[in-house]
């Protein structure tokens, strides 16, 4: 049996984990703010933002890539400014990443926040309690549960990901391989074996997640 | 200690319109579901803005629509008990006591007054409990605790006793009562039951489809509402449109009769009122044949439903209630009523 080179596993889990703490802030964040929209405008930058949960990620792949290449709107003036390349890096993941994990966060976060007592919030303003420490002391730690089912979720699907960072980090071994990546390539190249291999690793990973978080929440129940 | 509330408020068909000045001690909101009492604590905390009109209280603009001012619930200093009393469930009775006492710096002065509430609101032996671990009558006391060692200047309990057990309330009432006695601002208490606000308000004012009367002493009020709205929220069953007949005297059209007065009849009498447990056998006055069509049974009283001679079809039947050791063997043929027990709604 070969070495397995790990370089995959710790580029799936940076690319995941910085992606999750990104879109954990502005997913809440999101859901904060759009809740107080007029319905109208509420409705319209709902279906917005919830658009890559229901699109293919690899249509989200093309759109990014028409937004971040190298001689698109974002991607070109990048280049020539700053000579950093957007596409085909290990970051560029991240993007790709972000924008599909996004609506995860985003959607169970507001559905916490909606069945938010919204009393307990007046009750603490009569107090003369700021709005900023009501949102950390006790709208936030009320909405836990919600709030870290959808952070779990988000994790566990930008460890997955594969169409849309396939598109814009491509896979350069050692470089942009994930492990979703090298599945696919390691399978069309008929490593029947390694593939297995890395199947395996993913599958100890999401189960590891998963079991963490039920352990976590038993012991706070 | 004083709060003068002169708002309107629109919210898609219903309108409010309050127009108050409420003192020292405690001021009952007595009304139906949806007349508007919550909306009116709303307005005054400061989580809904009226459209017009202005909110003072002890000389300090809250709201003023004219001259644009509407402070955040946050600078108001009015203290709002919630009916579900809004503790914060991450929080432990202490903690949550504690949120009312941010504004103390001092460690030492804050556990002081922590400590202080708590024997005082006799929340000592669950001070370290979670809110869903402790009884009604303590969540009610933690939330009241929270609120006053906020020292607000004015006080406003929405339906305290609506979150309780139906055989606690009354014992809570008096609780609630003995506890609010040391709290010097003014109260404002609002509630649907007639009982609560007869226990606990010395003055009442009643919240009808948004509109609000104006303040009465809570006695002379039950015993002379004067409008249609009060003599139904003070709990009478018999209501009719009337007009006046003489100095003395009003006609009832569509119970077919016409009653003597003891108060004078002033012009523009709109209907009369009495309450169910004054219609009498053996009073000569005001006496008229009745027919009896049902009857109701109560734990310690009968209501039993009657219609006068010529009574209109249309018009609901007549209540008398009387205690189950007074019925008669043989239900009487007429019944009278006392002209002290006849009371004038004007409108």
């Amino acid at each position: 049996m070969t070495k397995l080179d790990l370089f995959p596993l710790w580029n799936s889990l940076r690319i995941a984990l910085i992606s999750t703490v990104i879109i954990f802030f502005a997913g809440i964040c999101a859901a904060y703010y759009i809740a107080k929209l007029p319905p109208v405008i509420k409705g319209v930058t709902d279906a917005i933002l919830t658009l890559p949960l229901v699109l293919p990620p690899t249509v989200v792949g093309y759109l990014l890539l028409r937004l971040l290449g190298p001689n698109r709107v974002i991607g070109k003036p990048l280049l020539a400014l700053f000579g950093v390349k957007l596409t085909m890096t290990w970051w560029s993941a991240v993007f790709a990443t972000m924008v599909i994990i996004f609506p995860l966060m985003y959607r169970t976060a507001r559905g916490a926040f909606e069945s938010f007592d919204r009393t307990l919030a007046y009750s603490a303003q009569t107090l003369g309690l700021s709005n900023t420490w009501i949102f950390w002391h006790i709208r936030m730690p009320v909405c836990r549960q919600g709030i870290m089912a959808g952070t779990v979720l988000a994790f566990a699907r930008a460890l997955g990901e594969y169409g849309a960072t396939s598109m814009i980090a491509g896979y350069t071994p050692g470089r942009t391989a994930t492990i979703s990546t090298t599945v696919y390539q390691l399978w069309r190249t008929n490593d029947d074996a390694a593939a297995f291999r890395w199947v395996l690793v993913n599958l100890a990973i999401s189960a590891v997640v998963l079991i963490a978080v039920n352990m976590l929440e038993r012991k706070k129940a | 200690m004083s709060l003068e509330v002169n708002i309107e408020k629109s919210l898609g068909d219903f309108r409010l319109k309050a127009s108050l000045p409420v003192e020292g001690g405690i001021t009952g909101v007595l009304g139906a579901s949806g007349s508007g009492k919550s909306m009116l604590l709303r307005c005054i905390a400061g989580i809904e803005k009226p459209d017009r009109g202005s909110i003072v209280l002890d000389g300090r603009t809250l709201f003023d629509h004219g001259k644009k001012i509407n402070l955040p619930p946050q600078k108001r200093k009015v203290g709002y008990l919630f009916q579900n009393y809004a503790l914060y469930p991450n929080m432990s009775v202490s903690k949550n006591i504690l949120c009312g006492l941010h504004g103390v710096k001092d460690k030492k002065e804050r556990e002081a007054r922590l400590g202080e509430a708590l024997r005082m609101f006799q929340l000592e032996d669950v001070a370290g409990h979670m809110p869903s671990g402790i009884s009604g009558g303590q969540a009610q006391r933690t939330a009241l605790a929270r609120i006053l060692v906020n020292k607000p200047k004015l006080l406003m309990l929405d339906e305290p006793f609506s979150a309780l057990d139906q055989h606690l309330r009354l014992r809570l009432q008096i609780e609630l009562k003995e506890m609010l006695a040391a709290y010097d601002g003014a109260i404002l208490l609002v509630t649907h039951s007639r009982d609560e606000a007869y226990h606990m308000c010395d003055k009442i004012t009643i919240a009808d489809d948004g509109v609000f009367s104006p303040v009465r002493e809570t006695k002379p009020l039950f015993a002379d509402p004067a409008t249609f709205a009060g003599a139904r929220i003070t709990g009478c069953k018999n209501i009719a449109r009337a007009e006046k007949l003489g100095e003395y005297e009003v006609r009832v059209p569509e119970w077919n009769v016409s009653f003597r007065t003891a108060q004078r009849v002033r012009d523009g009498v709109k209907g009369v009122a009495f309450r169910a447990h004054y219609l009498n056998a053996r009073t000569d006055e005001n006496r008229f044949p009745v027919t009896f069509e049902g009857e109701m049974e109560e734990p310690f009283e009968w209501i039993l439903l009657l219609r006068y001679e010529g009574q209109s079809p249309d018009s609901r039947p007549i209540w008398w209630r009387l205690p189950k050791d007074r019925r008669p063997q043989e239900l009487p043929r007429q019944l009278g009523i006392a002209p002290a027990n006849i009371l004038l709604l004007y409108e």
